[in-house]
Parts: structure tokens; sequence; C-alpha cells
């Protein structure tokens, strides 16, 4: 797994590449977490080259998003590949947090 | 690729495992490993996995998602199966026809069968969902068929993608 990140207005756009899966989740709260102590509250996931995504980065992702909604900050999602897509709707992730087709979209709704 | 035929004496899992056999289908054994029972394995567990679906010729998303179920039946395993001492898993992996893949995933720890876990409520608030408990559901609804049964001292989940 590899994160890139950039500022884009309040938005921290976060750049996943690769698995997010049991090995690479605790990295990936680890960074998210960093972000947050620091101030960030809104935050969108760029998910276009995320290969796939397992329980343990649904997790995360459940864990990110109760966090930020008592900070009264947001979280979205963009640009999920065919099997990301495919376990979030499985799971029904897809139903409690806004997912986008771009980065850009995702921005205008934070 | 075609698959080579490999005849293997207890190679049975898919009979075993869901009562498939005289459909004039002959299951082929493609491989085997044994792995310590934790997470800096599953890396390896994976590679072997998605080896053997490429040469059982799955598509490319059809891999993937028997890899997303596996993980999710390794880590399971390697969570919660050995509690106290140390343990392995063993992953047998058998083809009937290209395009199909069949797993078999054994543990000696304690007895789990996965197939009466009680499924998570999907249609529960964030706020009241509880963290976690996803991964069975998502393997259960992955592959095409999952069945379990325990042998002696060992717990045996058959997997078909």
């Amino acid at each position: 797994m590899k994160i890139t990140k950039h500022k884009e207005g309040k938005a921290m756009v976060i750049a996943v590449e690769g698995r997010l899966d049991a090995v690479s989740a605790p990295a990936f709260d680890k960074e998210l977490e960093e972000l947050i102590e620091a101030g960030e509250k809104y935050l969108v996931l760029d998910f276009q080259n995320l290969e796939y995504i397992s329980s343990a980065g649904l997790r995360s992702i459940l864990a990110v998003t109760k966090r930020l909604k008592g900070l009264e900050g947001r979280i979205a999602l963009s640009s999920l590949t065919d099997i990301v897509g495919e376990v979030f709707e499985i799971s029904g992730f897809n139903k409690i947090i806004p997912i986008y087709d771009s980065p850009e979209e995702a921005l205008s709704e934070l | 690729m075609t698959l080579r035929k490999r005849p293997f004496r207890n190679c049975k899992a898919l009979e075993n495992a869901f009562g498939l056999h005289g459909d004039g289908i002959e299951e082929m054994f493609m491989g085997t490993v044994i792995l310590p029972a934790s997470l800096e394995h599953l890396k390896e567990a994976l590679a072997f996995l998605e080896t053997k679906a490429r040469e059982a010729g799955l598509d490319e998303k059809r891999a993937l998602e028997m890899s997303l179920a596996l993980e999710e039946v390794l880590v399971n395993i390697f969570t919660y199966a050995y509690p106290r001492e140390r343990g392995v898993v063993e992953i047998r992996c058998s083809s009937g026809e290209p395009g199909r893949l069949a797993v078999e995933v054994r543990d000696q720890g304690v007895p789990f069968n996965c197939l009466s876990w009680r499924e998570p409520d999907l249609e529960t608030g964030i706020e009241d969902r509880p963290i976690g408990g996803l991964g069975i559901f998502l393997f259960r609804r992955l592959a095409s068929r999952v069945a379990y049964r325990r042998e002696e001292d060992t717990n045996i989940l058959s997997l078909l993608f």
C-alpha cells in the first residue's frame, strides 16, 4: 500500500494505492490518525488505484468516519474500482459513506 | 494454459465438501502449502493462491475476489484458531474445469464453523454499527460455494470459485 496526499481547499485528498488489507491497515490507521490529530477534518479518499480492500480496511474506514463525525468533520470516497465498489456494496458501506466518481466531485460535496 | 492431470489419491475436495461428483469432470489436484498460522505469512499464502488461480484459468477479477475471500478466511484463523499454542494452516488447491478453483483450508485450532456465524445487520446506522464482524460475511458472499466440516481435530473449510 502507498499513500500520497495533498491539500485541496479545506480538505485533504488522500490517494491510496495497492491493497488495503490486514497487513497494511495499521499503517493506514496511523496515517489518518496523524492527519486528524493535526486538525484535518475534511478527508477525501481517492481509491482510483486501490486494488482491493478487505474487512480490515473497511474497519479502518468505519473507525475514521465515526471519529470525524464526533469532530463535526466529514469523509468522502472517490473513484472506486470494480472490486472495491463491490466490497462496499456487499458490506452495505456504500449506504453509510458518501462515494463519488471523482475527487473533484467529492470535494464539491464536502 | 491447460491443466495437466496430476493424480493425487486423496483429492476429493469437491466431492467431500459439496457432493459434486459423477458429472464427468475429474478433479485435479494443483498443489498444497503448509504455513505457520500468523499474519506474517499472509502474503506468501495469497501469492500461492494467486498462482493457482491463474493456472486454473480464473479471470483477473475472479482471482482478486478469491484472494480477498481467502485473506478473510486466513486472518480469522491467524487471529482465533490458536489462542494458546502456535499452529499451522494448510491450503490445498484443486480444479475440476478451467475457470474453476476449489480451495480447502485446514487448521487444527479450536472448532469453529463459520457458517453458523450470525450475519451482521447491514441496515444498521453508522452510530450503532459495531466495528468489525464483516470478514466472514464477505468471504461467504465472494465464494460461489462454501462448506465446513470438522474431521477429528481438524477444521476444514472448502471454498469454490
